[in-house]
């Protein structure tokens, strides 16, 4: 069978604030959700100066691990208001902020659990298609001993996916270039 | 590992599984001639990421996040926008030719001068104060969208001598899935400034014609408007399902 061939992705360019910003775009959760956490964070270039006009968006599991979506065959998820989806603009200082609910561990397909995890994608100018990372965390070192993909990786890239504590919540930075550039995944 | 509803998976999991599109077919992050790509496209090869239950999700936003209103960019703020009144419409489908249904189209472009409404567009074309240049939608039971809008008109930007965007519209899309998730633009067909838009010439040579759209005389609207056709495709999924040890796990 033949297929339709994809059409090709292009930057979301300067100007994306008029057609990608929700008013509530970086609520996951409504901030007085019980256990609601941010994870905030700042995207740098390769000359290490601040990106001001990129957009960060992100999709997890809720606590419990699971998916509120039809391709996720163990059912309902029990967190009313929980989108699991989140996007944020780094303006106006450069830093993105993301009110959610800490994931829980994911099953990996393998018998086994993945660390929890959010999927990151990260659209600005100057980059024609989105790049991909994941956030994992720096207090769940058993579970991210334990987590295949975080372990495929060389130990000193393995840090530039752990987002560290905070005092309420978590802080990921992402580097798009340089000695510490984020891991980028491709899907 | 406990599955709280054995019935949604009885004898192992049927898990779509997206393709992985040839990295020669797909537009690089970063291209030589676009010059921000120098310090922010990353320099490492990606890590093949498996898919499992986190990729082969998504957000799957609907009607909650769009008004009617939104699929007509020609009436805002009380008065109509100038400039040449287009119909643009289209089906969402993945590469099997399956359409994609109720999934959130957004859009955002220049007005008919070439102007955005946002504060580092400061070129000195007008603002029109009845276009701000959002549209959105949510594709019917076919994946097929439809807005009414102006056709764009290009603009200068300073990435080199002389610089001027093709004419284009912005399109995000979700599909059902994070592996699917595309954000691109939309080109009109024959526009004689391709020869020297980098952004454009960064599309695989073999993908460009995807990237533009199709006049369609059947869908103008006499002595009203003019109507291009654009169909969006997204990344399939193969639907050979795969049996797993009925142990609970999904991939
Ligand atoms: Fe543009």
């Amino acid at each position: 069978m033949s297929r339709l061939p994809l059409t090709p992705s292009a930057t979301v360019g300067p100007y994306l604030a008029i057609g990608l910003t929700w008013e509530d775009g970086e609520f996951v959760v409504p901030e007085d959700t019980e256990g609601a956490i941010w994870i905030r964070g700042t995207v740098f270039d390769g000359n290490g100066d601040v990106v001001p006009d990129a957009l960060v968006e992100t999709w997890q599991a809720d606590p419990e691990g699971r998916f509120d979506h039809p391709d996720d065959p163990r059912g309902a998820v029990a967190h009313p208001g929980f989108r699991g989806f989140g996007r944020a603009q780094t303006v106006p200082d450069g830093e993105f902020a993301l009110c959610t609910l800490k994931p829980g561990r994911v099953p990996d397909g393998e018998g086994g659990l993945q660390a929890p995890h959010v999927d990151v994608s990260v659209f600005a100018r100057g980059l024609l298609d989105r790049v991909v990372t994941r956030v994992y965390f720096a207090d769940e070192a058993e579970a991210n001993a334990a987590d295949a993909v975080l372990q495929g990786l060389p130990e000193d890239r393995r840090a530039t996916l752990l987002a560290t504590p905070t005092d309420d919540g978590y802080r990921f930075d992402v580097r798009l270039q340089g000695d510490r550039e984020t891991v980028f995944f491709a899907v | 590992m406990t599955r709280t509803t054995p019935a949604a998976a009885p004898a192992g999991l049927h898990l779509p599984r997206y393709l992985r599109e040839d990295p020669a077919a797909r537009t690089p992050v970063g291209f030589a001639g676009y010059r921000s790509t120098a310090v922010r496209a990353p320099l490492r090869t990606p890590v093949d990421l498996p898919h499992r239950l986190t990729e082969v999700t998504g957000p799957l936003l609907g009607e909650d996040r769009v008004r009617p209103e939104d699929a007509d960019l020609t009436r805002r703020a009380g008065g109509e926008a100038v400039g040449q009144r287009i119909v643009v419409h289209g089906r969402v489908l993945d590469s099997d030719g399956r359409p994609v249904p109720h999934t959130l189209v957004e859009i955002w472009q220049a007005n008919a001068a070439g102007r955005y409404r946002h504060v580092v567009d400061t070129w000195p074309a007008p603002l029109d104060p009845h276009f701000d240049g959002l549209g959105r939608v949510v594709t019917d039971a076919e994946g097929r969208y439809e807005f009414l809008t102006v056709k764009p008109g290009a603009y200068p930007w300073r990435n080199h001598d002389n610089a001027w965007r093709p004419a284009h519209i912005h399109f995000s899309l979700f599909g059902r899935a994070f592996t699917q998730r595309l954000v691109t633009q939309m080109y009109f067909p024959d526009d004689p400034l391709f020869f020297q838009d980098p952004i454009y010439n960064a599309i695989p040579e073999a993908a460009r014609p995807a990237a533009v759209s199709r006049f369609d005389h059947s869908r103008t609207v006499d002595h009203w408007a003019l109507a291009f056709e654009w169909d969006v495709v997204l990344r399939g999924a193969d639907q050979t399902p795969f049996e797993t040890e009925d142990d609970g796990d999904v991939a």
